[in-house]
């Protein structure tokens, strides 16, 4: 499971182009990371990618922090 | 622009074909699109003599499976898009108190449903590589206004604010979003006018004369370039002086 997280993370640090040690489980992607919408856009598209999930519009907006994205993806990965 | 991929679509005849050559002589490898399927063939044969990895997607553009099947090939083949030139358009000219319903919406999805479709389905790919040229083919009468298109005009004005649109939300990523217009240009679609409607048209062009399709495609090769960079939203008017933006 850690390693989801992990990989969250990574992702996040490649496409936000930010420290790894800014992303903390709390961390809002627009507030604290400073990700624009488009970011957002691209993030999504790159988590669906390296999980092989699709990830709705409707549960994308939900996907506001780091932690919100982990639990997205362990639960669609474990349905 | 050696290497680039671009797709045209409305590819097998008139302006596209043209634009199509003129991509691959530049270095592009081509990916044509078009309905016709004689004509697609034709116009792939001529293309590969001057740029032998282009490739045709017979595809409705009316068709989002087939544009979808046409994007997801292209991907496969190429692994990149780069450029796109959303030209496929046809006119079903009447006067609105007598124009159908059906010529109404006909010519709209072609002619504007379809950009914004293929549209977004190159802006994932082009969003990646952080690259992308989308040049969009209008008509001068998409700002003048034209009596008797009125479904034709609305589809190419609304080409013009949607590029705008899409150019500010994708300029962040080096993508750019510019239209084309073209004034009157001599192909099948102005043949089709009445001779004394092409008479009353040719008085109003300073220049005299209409344009050839190598007119646009010079435009659409410029804006498709990488040196037009910083251009982005914007109308390149292509019209002898017909109209002045």
């Amino acid at each position: 499971m850690s390693n989801i997280a992990e990989r969250v993370k990574k992702i996040v640090v490649e496409q936000l182009g930010v420290e790894a040690s800014q992303v903390t489980e709390e961390a809002n992607f627009v507030e604290d990371l400073g990700a624009d919408s488009l970011d957002t856009v691209e993030l999504v598209m790159a988590l669906e990618e390296e999980f092989g999930c699709e990830i709705s519009d409707d549960a994308a907006e939900k996907i506001v922090t780091v932690k919100q994205a982990i639990e997205f993806i362990k639960k669609s990965l474990d349905g | 622009m050696q290497d680039r991929v671009a797709i045209v679509t409305g590819a097998s005849s008139g302006i596209g074909r043209v634009v199509a050559i003129h991509l691959a002589k530049l270095g592009a490898r081509v990916v044509l699109i078009s309905n016709e399927s004689i004509r697609i063939l034709e116009a792939l044969e001529e293309i590969r003599a001057i740029s032998p990895e282009s490739e045709a997607f017979e595809a409705d553009v009316t068709s989002l499976p087939c544009l979808e099947e046409s994007v997801k090939l292209t991907i496969e083949k190429f692994g990149r898009i780069d450029i796109l030139v959303n030209n496929a358009g046809i006119t079903r000219d009447a006067l609105l108190i007598r124009m159908s319903h059906a010529d109404w919406d006909r010519v709209l999805n072609v002619n504007l449903t379809s950009v914004f479709r293929l549209t977004r389905m190159v802006l994932k790919p082009m969003m990646k590589a952080r690259y992308g040229r989308i040049v969009n083919i209008s008509s001068v009468v998409g700002v003048t206004g034209n009596p008797g298109q009125a479904n034709y005009v609305a589809s190419k004005a609304g080409l013009i604010g949607f590029s705008k649109s899409v150019a500010l939300e994708t300029a962040s990523r080096n993508i750019t979003v510019n239209c084309v217009a073209p004034g009157f240009i001599a192909t099948a679609m102005t043949d089709a006018l009445n001779p004394k409607a092409k008479e009353a048209i040719l008085s109003r062009i300073p220049m005299g004369t209409m344009g050839s399709p190598e007119d646009v495609a010079h435009a659409v090769a410029f804006l498709a370039s990488e040196q037009a960079g910083y251009i982005t939203g914007e109308t390149l008017h292509v019209n002898g002086g017909l109209y002045m933006g």
